[in-house]
């Protein structure tokens, strides 16, 4: 399973796309695998803001995250 | 529906009226942001954007038809620039056509206020001698 990261998420985590084996076992929750991420990479949780988007759509906390939703991680955003 | 959004490398600055232009409209209002060479003082070379594309078209179109539904509008449209920006370059073009001004001012306003709070691009300052992920000032 892959997950996507931007901006300073992906300076954090070192590459753009890193591929999960077994460590994230699904169904998982959003907000459960934002803090396994943390977990995993301390200094995203330094970040003021971040938001996991499922699908090219921003996701809440309690959304179900399946093994077939391309997921991404969104740090604050600073187009414009 | 009327809207034009498109992630590209360059903006062109010219197709804001060109594509806005409309028999019923009688007020267009474009936003362009750019490049400016400092931040709190300190000197900037350039910028580097990036984009999740998929979703950052999908967010700039739900913001343009919601832009639609609020005001009475001919016309919509939103580019956004990803790569490397010198100073004084366009980065942003938003805008709307409207039959009378208010209309669009407002529209044109919400458009851009908003794509800064939800569209997912980053940009990069790149310094004198260091290169920093900017972090929205709330």
């Amino acid at each position: 399973m892959k997950i996507l990261f931007f901006g300073i998420a992906k300076d954090i985590v070192g590459k753009s796309i890193v591929e999960f084996q077994n460590e994230i076992l699904f169904p998982i929750k959003v907000g459960t695998l934002k803090a396994d991420l943390i977990n995993k990479y301390p200094a995203l949780g330094d970040i003021s803001s971040l938001a996991i988007a499922l699908n090219s759509r921003y996701a809440t906390d309690d959304m179900l995250v399946s093994q077939q939703d391309e997921i991404a991680i969104i740090p604050p955003v600073s187009g414009g | 529906m009327n809207i034009n959004i498109k992630i590209v490398s360059e903006i062109d600055t010219a197709i804001g009226y060109r594509y806005l232009a409309h028999d019923e409209s009688g007020g267009h209002c474009i936003f362009i942001g750019s490049v400016r060479n400092s931040t709190q003082n300190e000197t900037v070379h350039e910028l580097f954007f990036e984009a999740y594309e998929s979703m950052a078209l999908l967010e700039m179109e739900k913001i343009a038809s919601e832009a639609m539904q609020k005001w009475n509008l001919q016309k919509v449209i939103m580019h956004h620039v990803v790569g490397t920006k010198k100073v004084k370059e366009p980065v942003v073009l938003v805008g709307a056509s409207s039959a009378h001004r208010e209309a669009c001012f407002e529209a044109c306003r919400f458009l851009i206020d908003t794509l800064k709070k939800r569209v997912p691009i980053w940009k990069k300052e790149f310094f004198e001698n260091k290169k920093v992920w900017v972090t929205p000032h709330p």
